[in-house]
């Protein structure tokens, strides 16, 4: 009898500490957030923290989006082909980016660049005593490390998706122009006569919540790292792919709420 | 001044601290001795409170140290850890200066510089040494800011992770002397956590022995040559047979 209903509770001890582990992230985020409001602020950290995540993440977000722009005119002129439905290459570029793309797209590679150097980052200075050594000086980690970071992140991450858009819709013309053969002034015309300004602000709301999901995670297991560089290494393995598959999550929620009839 | 009554900690099934009593008199440097997993660190660290004991009463002045003013009661300590944890995005003046720089303890940033200058030339340190970053100093160094960190602010009450750790046996000597000196000059209280005998020599009023989550044994440096436990006597003569278990 016990052989079979050890699955049972080994599912039952997955089960519990799935949500014990949910618990704990909501608690984090929660104490992150509490903290936003509530003096001192480090303003020299939110600053270096927005030139990290923000304006060093624009090459890596901005070539993402210049190709996946141009693969996009040409997936949709040789898919559109195939019901003379060509000419609307250039207004499902500019949608399927604004909405779609740009955003996740944005989110996941800043999830790569910055949940990783986050969780790295605060992981080593856990291991190394450093952040007992802010204890000790009176400065609440949290305060310090957390709240610049994922302040930062969730107020530039909709702008590296607003920047993301502009440059793939580039990548859409410069495909649809110089390969398809569209004429240029009509491609532009286009593109903007069918894009609605909630389409492009669904995705900026999107990506300051990608924003705050990517800092979260790096902040959370690089505070929560085990001991050495395996632990290090584990935490960032950990905050890159749970804030892809939360990104994955919160996308599917955000379209449902934004767009479902 | 620092008193400590049957604190307990555990671990899961590791049983750290099993009824520490301690006290550590106002003024006087206690240094805490015992082999590695003992529990030294954790003991400094719950007098912090960066680790909270599951039982047993810690006061500082007679009030328990999680009580009032958090920023307040840490104000009054300084604290050298066993690999300095400098912070590395901080070149090594900030480092030193971190607590007048921000909080109640605010300078201006100028003045908290003269004052970190200060501190690094009164630990050996070369103004030169201020604009470096951590990484590119040695561990004597490092060691050597951390020992100014702890001390920017003259805190009443200072503690030593393992301060020789890892060092070679001059400078190991040149931190003791340190340590030493600025103890006396600013009559601090201190706690010591090390297994560096020298280091004990050099620094200790008081002695105090952990072992086996208790303090074993506990009394002034000039007792302890003389003193009769045999668990004592093993360790501070370093030998592989007694009463604790070395696994060979």
């Amino acid at each position: 009898m016990s052989g079979l209903l050890s699955p049972v509770a080994a599912l039952g001890r997955s089960m519990l500490a799935l949500l014990a582990y949910v618990g704990r992230v909501a608690i984090f985020a929660g104490a992150t957030v509490a903290h936003v409001f509530r003096p001192p602020w480090y303003w020299r950290e939110f600053g270096w923290a927005l030139m990290q995540i923000g304006w060093l993440s624009l090459p890596v977000v901005g070539m993402t989006a210049l190709f996946t722009g141009g693969a996009l005119a040409l997936q949709i002129y040789d898919g559109g082909a195939r019901f003379q439905a060509e000419f609307a290459v250039p207004s499902i570029v500019a949608i399927g980016m604004v909405r779609e793309l740009g955003p996740v797209l944005g989110g996941l590679m800043v999830a790569a660049r910055v949940a990783s150097s986050i969780a790295a980052e605060i992981g080593t200075m856990k291991v190394t005593e450093q952040i007992d050594a802010l204890v000790t000086l009176s400065t609440h980690p949290m305060k310090y490390l957390t709240v610049p970071r994922v302040v930062a992140a969730t107020l530039a991450v909709p702008v590296l998706v607003a920047v993301g858009d502009s440059i793939g819709i580039l990548g859409g013309y410069l495909v649809g122009v110089t390969r398809l053969d569209f004429n240029a002034a009509a491609y532009l015309k286009n593109t903007f006569d069918f894009l609605e300004l909630w389409d492009v602000t669904s995705g900026l709301i999107k990506g300051a919540v990608f924003g705050f999901i990517v800092a979260l995670c790096g902040c959370y297991f690089g505070m929560n790292s085990g001991r050495g560089a395996q632990g290090v290494g584990r935490a960032t393995k950990s905050a890159v792919v749970t804030a892809s598959v939360l990104i994955f999550a919160a996308n599917y929620i955000l379209t449902e709420v934004f767009f479902a009839a | 001044m620092i008193t400590l009554t049957h604190v307990h900690k555990s671990f899961g099934d590791n049983h750290v601290l099993r009824g520490v009593s301690l006290h550590v008199p106002k003024g006087q440097s206690m240094v805490i001795i015992g082999g590695s997993g003992t529990g030294k660190s954790v003991t400094i660290k719950s007098v912090l409170g960066l680790v909270e004991p599951d039982s047993g009463r810690i006061e500082v002045d007679g009030r328990e140290v999680h009580e009032g003013d958090r920023d307040a009661f840490l104000a009054r300590f300084g604290m050298l850890f066993q690999g300095g944890a400098l912070f590395d995005s901080l070149p090594v003046w900030q480092n030193v200066a971190f607590r007048l720089l921000r909080g109640a303890l605010k300078r201006p940033k100028e003045e908290a510089r003269e004052i970190a200058i200060d501190k690094l030339r009164r630990v050996g340190l070369r103004a030169a040494v201020a604009d470096l970053f951590p990484s590119e100093l040695s561990g004597g160094m490092q060691k050597r800011v951390g020992l100014a960190r702890a001390i920017a602010a003259d805190p009443e009450i200072i503690f030593f992770d393992e301060p020789t750790t890892g060092l070679d046996p001059i400078m190991a000597g040149v931190i003791n002397e340190l340590i030493r000196e600025i103890v006396t000059e600013m009559g601090a209280t201190t706690m010591t956590i090390t297994h560096d005998m020298t280091s004990v020599r050099t620094i200790a009023d008081r002695v105090a022995m952990l072992h086996d989550g208790v303090i074993q044994w506990e009394g002034p440096i000039s007792e302890m040559d003389g003193a009769d436990d045999p668990y004592l006597a093993q360790f501070i003569r370093g030998r592989a047979d007694g009463p604790i278990e070395a696994v060979r």
